[in-house]
């Protein structure tokens, strides 16, 4: 087998299943800090919205994926406690790239014909039980083999280990650290119309760069929130989401950890240029496959645990040139109201912290013309937006017909999906 | 027996079947750098492996390597995770291009080796320290001792290496 015809063998979703699957139901719990639940009641919480969303009872759902780093509890119980029947689920084991590769798997198994509808969920008590960048116990446990290399050396948490890729960023291309901050000012205004974001005030480029430095060159503001939550996203075939009461998020094209050459324990050093990261490698699966480019995406929801997670991706995405995202995070076109918003919701920055399962509905909701802000619901039961993106206001974007997100694990490893209204 | 160390209030263990990691920081233990090289490729490589991934090969040799390059990135943490590092911030994690097949076997490729940035005795860099380097500055290796048989690398400050006038730092102090 040459390698042209490995290509030529891709299940790409450009021959088989581009358009054929969509995203039906989504549902999520509150964004706390302190849930005083169990990962197993926010589960079944988050998932009961998602049923309700997509008019769907338990015997309409046969098939569960959710992930974890083992903080969750996993599909069985879950399911057993809404009295799902499964023919199909599968616990992962994974982070912020795996929102987008489980809808994938999703649909495959879908299509295998192992089941019918799939829910997907990560619940997580992020702030009060696991916190990822906290300094309670989870930061002193013994450490064995590979991570001697380097947990010895106090390189543990996320912001520590990608640091040096954010920073060579800044050596290579000249960013700035008031460019990246956009990113937090872009977010926190469409926070400031979600009314169910935890951090819903307005920032400027001033308080990212003014507030106290975690580790250069993140700033406490540039670093997301971690809360307590569950997250639900309900996958099927687009024929079955058109019984549904709300529109389909039709899925054009997949990417699932794409990684880039050379990872490693120490995520992606040895390789290079470390200044790119996986998305460079994700972008050539999901606009051929979904037969769009950068310029045919409305929104995106790029995913942003840090401002510059999101500004590299959208930069390797190809959503401006190489070594240009920090022009483009600053230039106002992440904005509500600019020509393509990014993370519409206030993000993992501001809304809360759900390993990318948030950017998903977000996007779905801008693709229903849904977005949950303050704006009046009409007689139809349909919310009357005003587009007036003012602190409080609206925070539908106008028009939005095709979505882009982009999961991140690493900078080495990524996932991605497009999704398009309904063209019907 | 795995091997067990206490260092920084963390314990570090190294188990039996773990053969790359034990040859690796058993070698740093004689103050020996040394690097897994494919028969094959002839190529060197970091992390420990057990495989070249050039190759996929299996076999390798063990090779003394010299414990200079230049920095290529760092973190530089003010806000600490790990607890007996809140006494230690700021400190700095470098990631280090060794000399050794830097730009190989392609352009972007180096052999990048992490440590902390510490002193001649081995202790960790002063705030002032910190602020002499960066992109660009020319470090040597060290070793600190975890236990009998253990320890692991770090970096001080070539003294001896022509350095930049400037190295690249990150704007705000």
């Amino acid at each position: 087998m040459t390698l042209s015809s490995v290509s030529d063998a891709d299940t790409s979703t450009e021959k088989f299943l581009r358009g054929k699957y969509a995203v039906c139901g989504i549902g999520e719990t509150t964004y706390r800090r302190g849930s005083e639940e169990s990962t197993r009641n926010l589960a079944t919480w988050a998932i009961g919205n998602a049923m309700k969303d997509a008019g769907m009872e338990a015997g309409d759902i046969d098939g569960m994926l959710d992930y974890s780093g083992n903080d969750s509890t996993f599909a069985p119980q879950v399911a057993n406690d809404l009295g799902i029947r499964l023919n199909f689920y599968m616990d992962v084991h994974g982070g912020g790239s795996s929102t987008e590769a489980l809808i994938g798997i999703a649909i495959g198994v879908i299509e295998a014909g192992m089941c019918k509808t799939v829910a997907i969920y990560r619940a997580m008590n992020g702030f009060s039980q696991v916190r990822i960048g906290g300094t309670g116990a989870r930061s002193a446990v013994p450490i064995a083999g590979d991570q001697i290399h380097h947990r010895a050396y106090g390189w543990q948490s996320a912001g520590q280990m990608f640091a040096p890729s954010f920073l060579r960023h800044m050596y290579d291309y000249g960013t700035t650290p008031e460019q990246v901050a956009a990113v937090k000012v872009a977010h926190s205004k469409h926070a400031s119309n979600n009314p169910k974001a935890y951090y819903k005030q307005r920032q400027t480029v001033q308080d990212v760069v003014n507030s106290r430095i975690i580790c250069k060159p993140l700033h406490l503001l540039d670093c997301c929130v971690e809360t307590d939550n569950a997250t639900c996203i309900i996958v099927t075939r687009l024929d079955r989401a058109r019984d549904c009461p709300n529109p389909p998020a039709v899925i054009q094209s997949v990417a699932g950890r794409v990684c880039k050459p050379r990872g490693d324990i120490h995520l992606h050093y040895q390789g290079g240029p470390i200044s790119t990261v996986a998305g460079h490698y994700a972008k050539d699966i999901i606009f051929p496959n979904a037969g769009m480019g950068p310029k045919d995406i409305d929104v995106t929801g790029s995913y942003d645990a840090f401002t510059f997670t999101a500004m590299l991706q959208l930069e390797d995405y190809g959503f401006c040139k190489k070594g240009e995202g920090g022009d483009y995070v600053s230039s106002g076109i992440i904005e509500l109201g600019g020509a393509r918003p990014n993370n519409t919701s206030g993000g993992h920055l501001c809304e809360g912290y759900t390993h990318g399962m948030s950017m998903v509905i977000e996007n779905t909701r801008q693709l229903r013309g849904a977005a949950d802000d303050s704006c009046p619901v009409g007689p139809d039961g349909k919310k009357q937006h005003t587009y007036d993106y003012a602190e409080g206001g609206c925070r539908q974007v106008k028009g939005a017909e095709v979505t882009c997100n982009m999961g991140w694990a690493h900078p080495g490893t990524g996932s991605a999906m497009i999704m398009a209204k309904d063209a019907r | 027996m795995p091997i067990k160390g206490e260092y920084m209030g963390m314990m570090l263990t190294i188990d039996d079947v773990d053969k790359e990691n034990r040859e690796f920081f058993g070698h740093c233990a004689k103050g020996d750098f040394r690097l897994q090289k494919g028969k094959e490729s002839g190529l060197l490589r970091y992390p420990p492996t057990t495989a070249c991934p050039w190759t996929g090969e299996r076999d390798y040799d063990w090779v003394s390597v010299e414990g200079k390059g230049t920095v290529h990135s760092y973190a530089e943490v003010h806000h600490p995770i790990q607890p007996a590092f809140k006494e230690k911030v700021p400190y700095m994690v470098l990631v280090v291009d060794l000399d050794a097949q830097k730009g190989a076997p392609t352009e972007h490729e180096a052999l990048r080796v992490a440590g902390n940035l510490v002193t001649t005795d081995g202790e960790f860099a002063s705030p002032e320290m910190i602020k002499s380097v960066g992109i660009g500055t020319r470090v040597k290796m060290v070793f600190t001792e975890i236990t009998d048989g253990f320890a692991v690398p770090h970096w001080m400050i070539d003294e001896d290496a022509d350095q930049p006038e400037s190295p690249w730092r990150y704007p705000q102090e």
